[in-house]
């Protein structure tokens, strides 16, 4: 990768997604940060790598009933269905604000159909403030969330490639881990032209409330997050940045540096903070606090030595 | 809207009865803004399990910089909760939502069922603190299931100069009956506001009554929510057009004719 020489005061922890260049490896993730106004108070916005928005669909969406969340052993699951303002209230009311921000706003986008995906990705281009799109393809909680498409190689290719071609910018495709092969996803998006992919998104679950003998949420199953996914998410990151060269981000259960640091160490060139930021708003910057702790003990002279350095030495 | 991840440590933890815990908290940047009807979301453990902070309603707070809350053993996180000793480290996340809106001209009605009555000590003192006219007229109705859900608490409301009613299903502590049956017997002039915290069906009965009657009313809601700031969007409410209402942001505090009453 080709970096100018670092001057800025700290450690060099710039990543790059395809031609967008970030500051850092730490980002949000989508559906857990709002439009970052919300955080504006518990945190310094300005020190992140990217900001990821709520998915943002053509028209706005009410999203699902309650009870649209539920808590589960070390993660919880999520049934929001998409709740947002839509692409043109988003470009009109929240981007003004984000556009203010130092850092990077890549915008989430869910459709119906790949006519939606390229209609709102059009409205997008060329909006002050958009650096990127990640391409949802992988929301289990509607039925237009891109479910369809994040299963089938071939719709995944098409949906990126209509992306691809209805926009300048960077585009992340968000990969769903409800698959036989995730490989098999991303070289798909790779060859249709994606810049990157950002995985794992939730994992479809269920809770029962035995009491009641009815499902904890009115969707029935949800997506699980939080701690308990990341062992599958570390793993899936690990056999995708082995199947593809395009950048990967890692999302999963990550609360920590450590956390974050192991994503980078399996592959990621970058991480995301999902859940974690429901419980410490400030998450997001205490795990870049702990990966400048780390890369000056480390004496690393960039963090990017790191990204997929796992050492597998000892096996045979 | 100041809001803070606070450091605070437990000064103070009271068993009022078998299961419920009242606790007081140091946490001067939280008492020093927060508004009766805010709630604060604190972390129950340090791991990751159980994940989430859980929402309480303030229920004192005090110039001090302490707040106090009071909540039921209901499951694993009151639990951990409840064990907490003085002198511990509690993470409390808050002043959130909105509060409850207070007219210092009016007369009020103040009724708390079970945990419900956790933030109506704040607000009558509140209310009483900012009277401009005298209190005779305003009235606070707890109740809960038995003596133990309201006779610990009736002290700290007796302090205040409004007269307080009391009843309990069992009929162990004050009226046997509702607070709702409480409620029909008062006489309440016309520009009274009623405002109430409680289990559901409570408040949908006083919403109804209070509209039957043409009285102002407001209802302090509680939900499910991961975050308590408006990023989960998991506390969804449905409002009589078809759309949601989101009880962190948009509440906890609503006029009852906002909100859909499922009875």
């Amino acid at each position: 990768m080709e970096f100018v020489k670092y001057s800025a005061d700290g450690p060099d922890l710039r990543v790059k997604i395809g031609s967008l260049e970030l500051q850092n490896p730490v980002m949000t993730a989508s559906g857990t940060f709002g439009y970052a106004r919300e955080f504006e108070s518990l945190m310094n916005l300005h020190r992140l790598g990217a900001v990821i928005v709520k998915g943002i669909s053509l028209f706005p969406r009410p999203g699902n009933p309650p009870p649209r969340i539920v808590e589960t052993a070390c993660g919880m699951l999520n049934a929001i269905g998409l709740q947002n303002v839509g692409v043109d209230r988003f470009i009109l009311e929240k981007m003004p604000y984000l556009n203010g921000l130092n850092v990077p706003t890549i915008v989430n986008i869910l459709g119906g159909s790949i006519e939606e995906y390229r209609e709102i990705t059009k409205r997008l281009e060329g909006v002050p403030g958009v650096a990127g799109i990640e391409v949802n393809i992988s929301c289990p909680n509607v039925k237009e969330g891109g479910v369809a498409f994040g299963g089938d190689p071939k719709m995944a290719a098409a949906v990126t490639q209509a992306v691809k071609e209805s926009c300048s910018v960077p585009v992340i495709v968000k990969l769903s881990p409800n698959v036989t092969d995730v490989a098999e996803m991303a070289r798909a998006v790779e060859g249709a032209g994606a810049d990157s992919v950002s995985l794992i998104n939730t994992l479809i679950g269920m809770a029962i409330n035995l009491k009641k003998k009815r499902p904890e949420l009115a969707n029935i199953i949800g997506g699980l997050s939080g701690p308990a996914i990341k062992p599958v998410a570390l793993r899936m990151v690990f056999e995708v940045s082995r199947a593809v060269s395009i950048p990967v981000i890692g999302i999963g259960g990550i609360e920590s540096a450590e956390d974050a640091l192991e994503f980078m160490l399996a592959g990621a060139s970058a991480v995301q903070i999902g859940t974690a930021n429901f419980v410490n708003p400030a998450a997001s910057e205490d795990v870049l606090d702990g990966i400048i702790d780390y890369v000056n003990e480390e004496k690393l002279s960039s963090i990017r030595d790191l990204i997929g350095g796992l050492k597998l030495d000892w096996i045979a | 809207m100041p809001q803070y991840q606070e450091k605070t440590i437990v000064t103070r933890v009271e068993q009022l009865s078998a299961d419920n815990v009242r606790l007081t908290l140091k946490a001067p940047d939280i008492a020093g803004t927060c508004k009766p009807g805010q709630f604060v979301m604190i972390r129950t453990a340090a791991g990751k399990d159980p994940l989430l902070r859980r929402p309480f309603s303030i229920h004192q707070a005090d110039a001090a910089g302490s707040i106090q809350i009071y909540f039921k053993i209901v499951g694993r996180g009151t639990e951990i909760l409840a064990r907490v000793r003085e002198g511990e480290e509690l993470s409390v996340f808050g002043p959130l939502g909105k509060g409850f809106r207070i007219n210092e001209n009016v007369p009020v009605c103040l009724i708390g069922g079970g945990l419900g009555i956790a933030p109506m000590l704040f607000l009558a003192k509140e209310i009483s603190r900012r009277k401009r006219v005298n209190t005779d007229n305003d009235i606070i109705i707890l109740g809960g299931r038995s003596k133990g859900d309201v006779e610990p608490l009736m002290a700290d409301f007796k302090q205040i100069n409004m007269q307080t009613q009391a009843a309990t299903d069992d009929g162990s502590f004050g009226e046997h009956g509702f607070v709702t049956d409480v409620l029909r017997k008062v006489q309440l002039s016309s520009n009274t506001i009623v405002y109430a915290c409680g289990p559901e069906p409570m408040m949908g009965a006083i919403a109804a009554y209070c509209n039957d009657h043409n009285l102002e009313c407001q209802v302090s809601v509680e939900s499910v929510m991961a975050c308590g700031m408006g990023a989960c969007l998991g506390c969804n409410r449905p409002v009589d057009d078809g759309k949601y209402v989101h009880v962190c942001l948009d509440g906890p505090v609503f006029d009852a004719k906002e909100l859909k009453w499922n009875l």
